[in-house]
């Protein structure tokens, strides 16, 4: 069956990973409100972005209770950049939380500013070399023991799996490489099946 | 720290992709790091430091130029998003200073008094980013030829009269649709026209749009104003003078962030919009002295 695939679309880089999914066979939908969260979907993506602009809205819109119990819940979450910030359970030197869901803590703008952003090309745990666009981006510091580190570069981590989460720090919905998407995809389609067994 | 420096390609592609990141969201003029920090907490996804807002640079007069760079720092300090600051058309100096204080965006602005009458910065020789104000497709081009990794309408910045970004977006966007539709060969004969290099021409025939992120700036003062040019086609929204000249800013910046995400959800901007108080007085784009949009062709 046909998978639809939820992108929060508050703010960022959320058309990018609408064309990915729909090039991978997908159907999308923009989360932008409370009512836009009433039909039910098979996995979320939290794009890149300003997380601070982000987690804002998603307060505001009345999105946040619901979109956090779905992740709590086991949904399948594709997170990128700022969505990283999104899931994580701490934030190096800021006590702002979001969903918390990620035992991981990452530092924001960990690199600098602008003039420290950067392309590398480093293997990542089951897909292999992925070229990796990182803009102004965070890295993660430290994660739990059971969270699953997929790739590091320069010697920070800079993408997890943990459970049903998927959580980088760099952008592959700006490159032309589906594979991480498809990951995530094959994550919604295990989750589409205990779905139909629970209902 | 990146392991190797990065290529030109590299580094324009960086560029560009900073700017989609910023979409959907509003970048605010702030001039003091209180500003900053009110603009950020009320969700703006970029700050423009600046020591005068249009408004007030119209009103005093005079030549009108680069901040003062220790300012900037301050307004650096205060946030974690990202800081842009302007420099005047043509002063490749003032953008090398900049650079040096590692801005996240340079936004090369007719707001301030030209410094060259004949041409702008080659942004093409920097590695931090540069957004351009354009009134038409053909300006657009030129920026985007020259270097530009963003792309706003001009708009009229300082008199919170939305009508000549309106105008701007209008005809950028029908030009786009009028190249879209020509044969292949009549492609040559449009870059000509445009005085733009044929394989930008290419990309938007192809497209259907600009290479780059393209925004609305220049007189939005209101949720509607910017729910109104997102629903022209901008890709998101800057505020000058329309936020710190009116009488709740804090309150009016939020209600434009929530506009502009929900652009097309009336229900929503009605709500954000309602007890802002009163808006900037504004002034009449036709009534002015100075029109800076026509600064910079």
């Amino acid at each position: 069956m046909r998978k639809t695939i939820g992108v929060l679309a508050l703010q960022g880089a959320f058309i990018e990973h609408e064309k990915m999914l729909q090039r991978l066979g997908c159907e999308t939908r923009e989360l932008r409100n409370a009512a836009d969260l009433q039909a039910p979907i098979d996995g979320l993506i939290l794009p890149g972005g300003e997380s601070t602009v982000q987690g804002k809205l998603l307060r505001e819109t009345g999105m946040f209770d619901t979109i956090r119990s779905w992740i709590v819940g086991g949904m399948p979450v594709l997170a990128t950049c700022a969505g990283l910030i999104l899931l994580a359970e701490e934030l190096e030197g800021d006590e702002t939380r979001y969903f918390a869901t990620l035992p991981v803590r990452v530092k924001r703008n960990a690199y600098g500013r602008q003039l420290g952003s950067f392309v590398a090309e480093e293997a990542v745990r089951g897909i292999g070399r992925m070229e990796m666009h990182f803009i102004r981006a965070p890295y993660i510091e430290k994660a739990a023991p059971e969270v699953e580190i997929l790739s590091r570069t320069g010697g920070h981590i800079v993408a997890v799996q943990y459970r049903h989460q998927i959580a980088c720090a760099f952008h592959p919905e700006v490159t032309a490489d589906t594979r991480l998407h498809a990951r995530f995809l094959s994550l919604c389609e295990m989750y589409a099946l205990s779905m139909q067994k629970a209902g | 720290m990146a392991n190797k420096a990065n290529t030109p390609e590299e580094q324009q592609a960086l560029n560009r992709e900073l700017a989609q990141m910023l979409k959907g969201g509003v970048i605010m003029d702030v001039t003091t790091p209180e500003q900053a920090k009110i603009a950020e907490a009320a969700g703006a996804c970029a700050v423009m430091a600046l020591e005068r807002i249009p408004a007030d640079i119209r009103a005093a007069g005079g030549v009108s130029r680069m901040s003062d760079p220790a300012m900037i720092r301050g307004i650096q300090k205060a946030v974690s998003i990202p800081v842009m600051a302007k420099c005047r058309i043509g002063h490749f100096a003032e953008a090398q200073v900049l650079q040096a204080i590692e801005i996240d965006y340079i936004d090369e602005s007719e707001v301030l008094s030209p410094a060259d009458d004949r041409y702008h910065i080659d942004k093409r020789q920097f590695r931090v980013p540069f957004v351009c104000g354009a009134k038409n497709l053909g300006e657009a081009l030129r920026r985007i030829a020259e270097g530009a990794a963003m792309i706003r309408t001009k708009g009229e910045p300082g008199t919170g009269d939305v009508v000549q970004a309106v105008h701007h977006m209008r005809l950028i966007q029908s030009e786009i649709a009028a190249l879209a539709a020509k044969r292949e060969d009549e492609l040559f004969e449009a870059a000509k026209e445009l005085r733009v290099p044929v394989s930008l021409v290419r990309y938007v025939h192809d497209h259907h749009k600009l290479p780059v992120v393209n925004f609305a700036a220049g007189g939005v003062a209101t949720p509607a104003d910017a729910s109104l040019m997102m629903q022209l086609g901008a890709e998101g929204v800057f505020v000058g003078s329309g936020i710190f000249k009116s009488d709740q800013p804090a309150k009016r910046a939020r209600a434009i962030v929530e506009a502009v995400t929900n652009f097309d959800q009336p229900e929503i901007v009605a709500r954000v919009s309602e007890n802002l108080g009163e808006a900037m007085v504004g002034i009449n784009a036709e009534e002015i002295q100075v029109l800076m949009a026509k600064r910079g062709e």
